[in-house]
């Protein structure tokens, strides 16, 4: 590799935040000053390439000290990481979060995706942009998982340490408050408050939510904690992995994959090492689950994904946060820390001689991060577009090598599993659709949270509970990518096998009601620009397929009947070729939502 | 033609193309199937010389029991298999590729593809006059070569054959992200700026004409650009022991362009900077 570095250079500043976290240069082959042994030998080769998966945390660092990344601070990170500028130019411009321009060291991330939308986030954003001073820049951010108390804010001011606040709901006052002063914003409210079952006692997953200390491993081991890994060693990986394909766990991240095939084939993979990935960038609009238990109950999470190693034999794993969730972060942090101390994590989990550690990987606001191809390439330094299948990750994931991706909730489910036995856990729910699920209710209902249930409870039970109010015109099941359903058919069984029989899906739970009020052509608009914004660009039918959907949107948001016809007409037909001709699952469906409002609800009718 | 390394024999597998049954040896991928079954599929982003990247999706044919359509280009053929070339719906989702691609980026020097517009009754106009398109200013910033990206169709394969394929100088990447990604060299900034040896590799394997010789954007410009009027003489190159062979493009007895052959064993169609542009001591005449 022949590596080419521009003359600008990084201030004392960047240089000391890329320093933080890789060390100080021990050459001048990767950045310091020239001494005469450099004369004699070169560092670098094999070793400082290995180093890449470093590229993203480094450009987190850079970005949380000044702000933005400079040409300076970016070619001194690719000189330590021995990472061609161009490439890693490449992969600090995909990322929302990130700005190569100069730009204030606040930035308010105002939500403005579906959730926000109807709880008025365009009046809130038009408000803050009126009282805000030039020292604060003011973005329009898709969601950002905080749909039980929309509309939402979330403030991020450089410097070192970087400060956060997140106003939510979010006034005008509130949210100018959190960045202008994030220090003295007031604390978030606990996560259990977007539980509202909290204090049913028959929750499963979510029992601990709100119950224990989210900071004490004791407490948490008071409650229950850690007697699953306890089993799990009992079991041997060969027994964890049948007691989860006899669950009839599958993936509750919208694909809906059997779990225990899943562990079983990374298992079975002769190469090493394997890895554990948990998905936690919970991107979809109007999801905040995940983020419910990170910031609820972090314990729960690491105990799974310590199980999911042991079961598949991975000594390594990975925990691939959303960008947008500092509290989650603080917690998750906070919880390994505990956990290695108390020998729950490292060289000898449990006094078993099994050795296994979690790193914590931030996102950097990239949806498309939470397709597992993508998320593999993100952690790796590359740009976070998806691979083509095959190959498939349990044969070549992360590195190249076997690996096993979950989302959160797929991997708490495994306690309950380990816990009551996979014959209790699988007689609950349907046949086919078994254990408690998760749904993020949101939107026009009086109780908007978390809520979980056995699967095969209605729509309308679960409207009920929530508290859905008059005039409910269309509900939107499996967020963005999902579909909507009309506001009579309230009797749809929440299950996997029962939406697909209504044409709809599960998706990853969500749940958002829409009444009468809301503008539904603002919706579909708002859908089509969330993913025309966020496709990764790599392939054709998605890259100019959702310009071309929202560019149709806009030309008849306010026709209908026949003056809609042809652009709808063009709509099926870009939908139908994004559907089966994109690479990923983002661009294949992009176009479900508006499809689903066209022909259940007649939108343009 | 591309070259076919000796090796060990490899087993044949037996699937069907549209019914027909075929065989080709393990590891051919769906495209080289169909290419020796005589199948035309068209093709844009998929190189001679490089690893399918299967980012525009006009190949895409049908597999039996897959859900979505599968890239021709990349996707090994399998025992069994049941493809389908030209299904209604095959030609469907090449056709709406087509229309996007012609309606956002400027297709006038790429080979083939007014021929595919034809052939799959694509309408590119339909999206409306007000269709966002790139409509950028070609980039010239050096003397031997011009990026034109408003016809660039983001294949990666300029990308591929400067980084770790061919050139392993990593100075251009794909920046941004969507519609708005492109085609970039460090910061964005001027090519001469960069780490950019201009060994015209890049040019070799673009796709379009996005990346072309500046004697060839001169000539289009001036209109005295004929292919037609040129010959193509295959000679080895003098700089150095290597042995490149060097296809000089003449038009009115002045070298216009360079070439390098794709299957030639020890290139593959790449050069370096002298055997790509050090022409001009040939015609110059004094």
């Amino acid at each position: 590799m022949d590596l080419h570095f521009g003359d600008s250079k990084p201030t004392d500043d960047e240089r000391a935040a890329v320093d933080a976290l890789l060390g100080p240069p021990e050459s001048s082959w990767e950045g310091a000053d020239r001494s005469d042994a450099d004369l004699r030998w070169a560092r670098g080769g094999r070793e400082a390439r290995d180093r890449r998966d470093l590229l993203l945390p480094g450009l987190h660092a850079i970005n949380d000290r000044v702000g933005w990344i400079s040409d300076g601070a970016l070619d001194y990170l690719c000189r330590r990481l021995t990472v061609p500028p161009a490439e890693a130019y490449g992969v600090a411009t995909f990322y929302a979060m990130f700005s190569v321009k100069p730009r204030p060291a606040t930035v308010l991330h105002v939500c403005t995706d579906l959730a926000c939308t109807a709880a008025g986030a365009s009046e809130l954003c038009a408000g803050i942009e009126g009282g805000l001073g030039p020292g604060v820049q003011v973005e329009r951010s898709p969601c950002l998982g905080l749909c039980e108390r929309a509309p939402a804010a979330l403030a991020i001011r450089a410097g070192d340490p970087v400060r956060t606040a997140v106003s939510a709901p979010a006034t005008v006052r509130e949210a100018v408050l959190a960045a202008t002063a994030p220090d003295s914003a007031p604390e978030e409210p606990p996560a259990a408050l977007a539980v509202p079952q909290a204090d049913s006692g028959d929750l499963i997953l979510l029992s601990r939510v709100g119950v224990v200390d989210p900071a004490s491993l004791d407490d948490y081991r008071a409650h229950g904690g850690y007697t699953a890994l306890r089993r799990a060693f009992e079991l041997g990986p060969a027994g964890v992995i049948r007691e989860v394909t006899d669950s009839g766990l599958v993936g509750r991240g919208g694909a809906a994959f059997p779990t225990g095939r899943k562990w079983q084939a990374t298992a079975s993979q002769p190469d090493h090492p394997h890895y554990v990935v948990c998905n936690a960038d919970e991107s979809e609009p109007g999801t905040f689950k995940d983020r419910v238990i990170m910031e609820g109950d972090p314990y729960a999470l690491i105990e799974s994904m310590t199980i999911a190693a042991y079961a598949t034999g991975a000594h390594q794993g990975y925990l691939y946060l959303r960008g947008e969730y500092p509290r989650a972060l603080r917690r998750l942090e906070h919880a390994l820390v505990q956990a290695r101390a108390r020998g729950l994590l490292g060289d000898d989990v449990l006094g078993q001689g099994y050795a296994f550690d979690i790193e914590i990987r931030r996102g950097a606001g990239a949806y498309i991060c939470g397709e597992e191809t993508a998320l593999f390439n993100s952690i790796e330094g590359y740009r976070g577009e998806p691979r083509s299948k095959p190959p498939f990750p349990v044969e070549k994931g992360l590195f190249g090598k076997p690996t096993v991706e979950n989302n959160v909730e797929t991997l708490v489910n495994v306690l309950p599993i380990l816990t009551m036995g996979a014959p209790a856990y699988a007689a609950i729910g349907t046949a086919r659709s078994t254990g408690p699920k998760l749904f993020c209710v949101s939107g026009t209902v009086d109780r908007p949270g978390i809520y979980e249930l056995p699967f095969g409870a209605t729509l309308g039970e679960l409207l009920e509970l929530a508290g859905v109010r008059d005039g409910l015109r269309a509900v939107l099941l499996g967020g963005a990518a999902g579909g909507f359903v009309r506001a009579d058919e309230m009797d749809i069984p929440l299950t996997f096998e029962g939406t697909r029989e209504a044409g709809t899906t599960l998706g990853s739970g969500v749940v958002m009601a829409f009444d009468d009020t809301v503008p539904l052509p603002r919706l579909l608009l708002r859908i089509a620009e969330f993913f025309r914004d966020e496709s990764c660009g790599q392939c054709v039918p998605c890259r100019v397929g959702t310009v071309r959907q929202e560019e149709a949107l806009h030309r008849i948001a306010e026709r209908t009947g026949a003056d809609a016809a042809d652009d709808i007409a063009l709509l099926r037909e870009v939908g139908r070729a994004m559907r089966d001709a994109s690479i990923c699952g983002l661009g294949q469906t992009a176009w479900n939502a508006v499809e689903s409002a066209i022909d259940r609800l007649g939108a343009y009718e | 033609m591309s070259v076919v390394p000796l090796g060990v024999p490899r087993r044949l597998l037996e699937f069907t193309i549209d019914g027909e049954p075929v065989r080709a040896p393990e590891g051919s991928t769906i495209l080289d199937a169909c290419r020796s079954a005589g199948k035309d599929i068209p093709t844009l982003c998929e190189g001679d010389t490089l690893t399918p990247k299967n980012a525009c999706r006009v190949c895409v044919v049908e597999v039996e029991g897959a859900r979505t359509l599968v890239p021709a280009c990349s996707r090994k053929a399998e025992p069994g298999m049941e493809v389908r070339t030209d299904t209604e719906r095959a030609r469907h989702s090449r056709k709406i590729v087509l229309e996007l691609l012609a309606s956002s980026v400027d297709l006038s020097t790429t080979p083939r593809v007014a021929e595919w517009i034809k052939e799959y009754e694509a309408k590119p106009d339909r999206f409306g006059p007000d269709a966002a398109r790139l409509n950028e200013e070609p980039k010239v910033d050096n003397d031997l070569y011009v990026r034109d990206y408003d016809k660039c169709i983001l294949c990666y394969k300029c990308v591929d054959a400067c980084g770790e394929q061919w050139q392993n100088t990593f100075a251009i990447s794909v920046a941004g992200r969507g519609f708005d990604a492109r085609i970039a060299v460090e910061h964005d900034a001027p090519l001469t700026d960069s780490a950019c040896v201009y060994c015209g590799n890049c040019i070799e394997v673009c796709p379009t004409g996005a990346l072309s010789f500046k004697s060839e954007f001169d000539m289009r410009a001036a209109g005295t650009w004929d292919e037609s009027a040129q010959t193509e003489t295959t000679t080895v190159c003098a700089y150095c022991g290597v042995g490149c062979n060097l296809t000089l493009h003449v038009q009115d007895n002045e070298i216009v362009k360079v070439t390098s052959p794709h299957d030639n064993p020890v290139t593959h169609g790449n050069l370096c900077i002298k055997g790509r542009f050090g022409y001009q001591h040939v015609q110059n005449r004094g």
